[in-house]
Order: structure tokens, then sequence, then C-alpha cells
């Protein structure tokens, strides 16, 4: 299925400054996986070191939460627009 | 170095907004747009203070969700504008950034931090997330009204003088 996810602002720079990228996917952890296999250096700004979605990293398909569904396995079909959202989180150590 | 132009009068409101919130964190958004030329950096049109979301230890800790972040965007997109950054407090406790601060943090965005000292704003810092995540790096915050050459300095400034007018952000 060819979806097609959208790079916030911060991170376009280490997508060839691309706003838009369309992956073959049939869930949001595939898609994931496409966008990071085509551009490496996002890997680390969207994963953390054990493998898993950066805690405050979102994806939305098509204006839902993936996390309010299935996750990264949360189904995607031709058309669907991915996006990625981060929470903004902080504070004192 | 990179810079943050924020205007004095959406200085004034991130300040009351960190004061009005203490001993808790405050936290909001900063929309503009990116500047180019040989000093990069981002201009503040608009400054979006936002509710932290946390639902314990907002003393020390701020959280923005995912809804209110995409809002901000379509809000800014509306105005042919971005989200260029975010800024929190640091209630009794320096405007640099923690580790955890650190770990949630993107490059590319700036995160501006006051530091507020028994209710009163005492320093505010900008800083953007190096590209390897390993570091902050500070950037220098100037206002728009200053002549060139009168740019304020990174560290601490102290606060203006007089009450500017609320923003309207």
């Amino acid at each position: 299925m060819s979806v097609m996810i959208q790079i916030p602002t911060p991170l376009r720079t280490f997508a060839d400054g691309r706003a838009e990228i369309e992956v073959d996917a049939t869930t949001v952890g595939e898609a994931l996986g496409g966008l990071v296999r085509r551009y490496p250096d996002l890997a680390r700004h969207l994963y953390a070191d054990s493998g898993a979605l950066r805690s405050f990293v979102n994806v939305f398909v098509n204006d839902e939460d993936s996390r309010h569904l299935q996750g990264e396995q949360t189904p995607v079909k031709a058309g669907d627009t991915v996006l990625i959202v981060p929470s903004i989180a902080g504070g004192l150590p | 170095m990179s810079r943050l132009v924020l205007s004095a009068r959406h200085l004034v409101a991130i300040e009351r907004h960190a004061a009005a919130t203490y001993p808790e964190e405050c936290c909001g958004v900063l929309v503009g747009r990116a500047l180019d030329g040989a000093e990069p950096g981002s201009l503040v049109e608009q400054v979006l203070p936002a509710r932290n979301d946390r639902q314990d230890s907002r003393e020390n800790r701020f959280l923005i969700p995912p809804e209110v972040i995409l809002a901000a965007h379509k809000e800014a997109r509306a105005q042919g504008l971005d989200v260029v950054g975010y800024y929190h407090s640091h209630p009794d406790h320096p405007a640099v950034p923690s580790a955890f601060d650190r770990e949630h943090a993107w490059p590319g965005l700036s995160y501006l931090i006051v530091a507020v000292e028994g209710g009163k704003p005492a320093d505010r810092r900008s800083w953007r997330l190096a590209d390897d995540r390993e570091r902050f790096e500070e950037e220098r915050l100037d206002d728009p009204v200053k002549k060139a050459g009168q740019a304020a300095r990174p560290g601490r400034r102290k606060a203006p003088g007089r009450e500017g007018r609320r923003s309207q952000g």
C-alpha cells in the first residue's frame, strides 16, 4: 500500500529537505521502517537506542493518533496520510 | 551561532506566564519563521501559551500533548508561519536544559527556558539540540527592535524595566 508520510519541519534536513515521502507499507511500523531505511539519519530522532519509538514521538494516521489504535501495528491503506507529531516534554532532572 | 529573534513584548508575555504558574513549570509554543542568511535562526511572530498537561510532578515536568502540537501547527500554517520552537520554565533552577529535556528534543527547533527564582523570572536562555543529540548548543537571543550590532549576548540578561504590551499570540 502506498502511503504518504509527512515529515515535520525540524526533521526535513535529514530527509533531503523533503516535506513528504511516499512509502509502501501495511502498518505504521512498516511505514516508519521504510522511511528510516531511505533516510537513516532520521532514525536517531525517531527511535531510542533500545529500538523502540521514542516516547515523545506520536504517529497520526489521517488525524487519528495511532497510540489510541494499535500502535505501530495500526494498519494503513493506500492513500492514507501518516503524520509524525511530537509531544513536547521536558523538565528538571 | 544560531539565534532566536524574540521581541521584548513576547518575552514579557512568556515571563509573565512563567511567574503565574510558579512553582509549577509553564510551557508554550513559539510560532514564526526560519531566518536564512549568514546568521541562521528563527523569528518569533506569535507566542502560544499551553497548559502543562502533566497529571503529576508539574513542579519539575511539563507536557504538551500531540493534539495541541498538531493544532498549533495547523494554526501556524494557516498564517503562512511554522512552529519554530517551544518554551518552558525552570522553577528555582537555572535556564539550562536537563538530560530529560535533551531526551525529548528534536534538532532544528529553539527551546527557550526561563529560570524563575522565588516566583520572579531571573534568566532566559535559548538552546538548540545538536544533530547528534549529544548536547544542546546555546543560541543568541535577539530583540528585533535593537539596531544591528547591539544584539543581546547569550546568557544572563535583565528583564525589561517596563512592562510591555500583552502578546497577541
